[in-house]
């Protein structure tokens, strides 16, 4: 059989097993056509909505996917902390913003210093914070089964979502907003919203121009500060010196080594940059979400680990288009499926990908060493 | 320049190097041949910091190398187009090249060197910007060459530059390799094919199982008996 039937019919039995999957789940699951067709029927405009909806949503997920993918890109290691260093990430805005006074103040100039400050300390301590990770959990276990240090990643995961519950049992941190210890979700508030307004502004920037959808400039900042970051991002691992050795470290460790690149250097400055990227999707998310729990980071991360997955784990730009991919699929199940469902959708889509694509969209292009 | 001082290398539990000496003199080729799993990549190796020596010395022009990291060591003048090629699959030939020059200090130097390269390997220019990986395995030999060249080495370390080529193709990457040393870059040079390596090297190291088990200038190298029937396959 030629390589193209059997790459034709490996799709085949791929939909079918999707196809398969999905009517298994269906009734429960929230999968039933016929509903979604007639809810998309009754309210077209809905699923645009949807899609602003994924489209914020999935830009924070790219965010933290980059983190991933840029670790394992350089060391083939799932740094499962990652998700809880933006965990760390939301509640050092949250603190910053409260310790400056920015949550008790409707003067839009103090907010936007306030969020200012937050995000830049936010970025530095998360890159700050992942980097020690590196050192104290992974560095030493670099040459050992690579088992042993997945494991170290789970135990530093646990022990920064443990450090997130006393901190957020801290109410002179933590403003608890009524709510008790420091395991309940604690509320972020929406300064945006605040600063708009105060001024008499609409929230919903589509007022402005008479469109029936909500994009609230809440999207509009997180997509922006999304886009900033990763055509930041991307620049900087395709054009500077850093960034090329990271590249190289990536593509071949030895010989990165024998042209004099120090791998110490350039695996911490790859956990910096990461830690770097959570810390300001940590900001971005508590404004956008509104909320900040000491659990938040292992969600996120499963979601960004997907996204990471599914554009193909190691590669830059198929993290940010899983990010995408998966804020939009997240969205749209909550809208057309069902809500309590879409952790399951977001997860059968990682194992489907792990079964059918390993290598995830954009994963491997270029031939391997010949 | 380089001298090695009873040097002895493990795999683990494995002893791959049992108490190498060599040394190099400035402007020299070198070469070091033997079969397969003799130890000539892992001596190799061992010079350049990737595999640790649990005893023995490495000196470059009098420094100690054996205890410095790798980077460090490619800082100090050690160059090497390893086993295997290791070009960077991934980056464009032009990126390849300027990794090559990144232990550099002086940023003046490069544009000259990479001139010198292209001279070399002219079809390294007309790939500029293709990526490492799609070049063929002669072009990949000339891209891990002329990368290890970018660096200005004072002591050039070449892995098995012949692996894997068509014999004109081995020619061309020998006459290269004279050119280089003539153009002032002291060679070491490891060899499967002994016969083109004796051919063009000041002196020669024959390994076997770890040890040095003869060394002498390599016209002589070429005449031994023993020299002739293991290695250029000559009764």
């Amino acid at each position: 059989m030629s390589a193209k039937a059997k790459s034709i019919l490996r799709g085949i039995v791929v939909a079918a097993v999707v196809l398969y999957i999905a009517f298994l789940l269906g009734p429960i699951a929230g999968f039933d056509v016929p509903a979604i067709a007639a809810s998309i029927q009754a309210d077209p405009k809905q699923l645009i909505q949807f899609l602003i909806i994924g489209i914020s949503n999935g830009a924070i997920i790219a965010i933290i996917a980059l983190g991933y993918t840029m670790v394992y890109g350089i060391i083939e290691l799932i740094n499962f902390a990652h998700g809880d260093v933006y965990m760390i990430g939301v509640f050092t805005s949250l603190t910053v913003l409260s310790l400056t006074g920015t949550l008790n103040t409707n003067d839009p100039v103090k907010i936007i210093l306030g969020l200012a400050l937050a995000l830049v300390v936010s970025i530095a301590s998360c890159a700050m914070l992942n980097a020690t990770i590196e050192r104290l959990a992974y560095r030493r276990l670099r040459n050992a089964p690579r088992l042993a240090p997945l494991i170290s990643a789970i135990g530093m995961s646990f022990i920064i979502e443990n450090l997130g519950l006393i901190w957020a049992s801290q109410s002179w941190l933590v403003p608890s907003f009524g709510t008790t210890g420091g395991a309940s979700q604690k509320f972020f508030p929406d300064l945006l919203g605040t600063i708009f307004t105060v001024n008499g502004w609409k929230v919903n920037l589509f007022e402005y121009f008479g469109i029936p959808l909500r994009f609230t400039i809440k999207d509009l900042l997180v997509i922006v500060l999304a886009v900033i970051l990763m055509v930041g991002l991307y620049l900087f691992v395709q054009r500077t010196r850093l960034g090329k050795a990271m590249r190289a470290t990536a593509q071949n460790r030895d010989a990165a080594k024998m042209l004099g690149i120090d791998i110490d250097r350039v695996i911490s400055a790859t956990f910096l940059i990461g830690g770097g990227l959570a810390g300001a999707a940590g900001l971005m998310a508590g404004l956008y979400n509104n909320t900040a729990w000491w659990f938040m980071g292992f969600r996120a991360g499963l979601e960004s680990f997907t996204a990471a997955v599914l554009g193909g784990i190691g590669n830059i730009t198929g993290a940010m288009l899983g990010g995408f991919l998966i804020g939009l699929l997240a969205s749209f199940s909550d809208g057309y499926l069902n809500a309590r469902w879409t952790h399951a959708w977001v997860f059968a889509t990682l194992v489907l990908v792990l079964l059918f694509r390993p290598s995830g969209l954009l994963g491997e292009q270029v031939g391997q060493k010949a | 320049m380089l001298e090695l001082k009873d040097v002895h290398t493990y795999y683990g539990n494995i002893h791959a190097l049992k108490g190498i000496s060599l040394k190099v003199e400035k402007g020299e080729i070198v070469t070091l041949i033997g079969s397969n799993g003799a130890g000539k990549s892992t001596t190799l190796r061992t010079i350049q910091g990737i595999n640790r020596p649990r005893s023995g010395s490495i000196l470059l022009e009098g420094e100690a190398l054996e205890k410095l990291p790798p980077h460090e060591i490619a800082l100090r003048g050690v160059a090497q187009s390893p086993e295997g090629r290791m070009i960077f699959p991934r980056m464009t030939v032009m990126e390849n090249l300027e990794m090559g020059a990144y232990a550099r200090k002086d940023k003046s130097g490069f544009d000259e060197d990479l001139e010198r390269v292209f001279n070399l390997f002219p079809r390294l220019k007309e790939r500029i910007n293709q990526k490492g990986g799609t070049l063929s395995g002669g072009e990949q030999q000339m891209l891990a060459m002329g990368r290890a060249l970018m660096a200005r080495p004072r002591i050039l370390l070449l892995d098995e530059p012949s692996m894997g080529l068509s014999p004109i193709l081995v020619e061309l990457i020998f006459e290269i390799i004279q050119t280089i040393n003539k153009e002032g870059t002291t060679i070491l040079l490891v060899e499967q094919n002994a016969l083109m390596a004796l051919s063009i090297a000041n002196r020669g190291y024959v390994i076997q199982t770890g040890e040095i088990v003869l060394t002498d200038t390599a016209s002589k190298l070429k005449a031994n008996e023993m020299v002739r029937k293991s290695y250029l396959g000559i009764e």
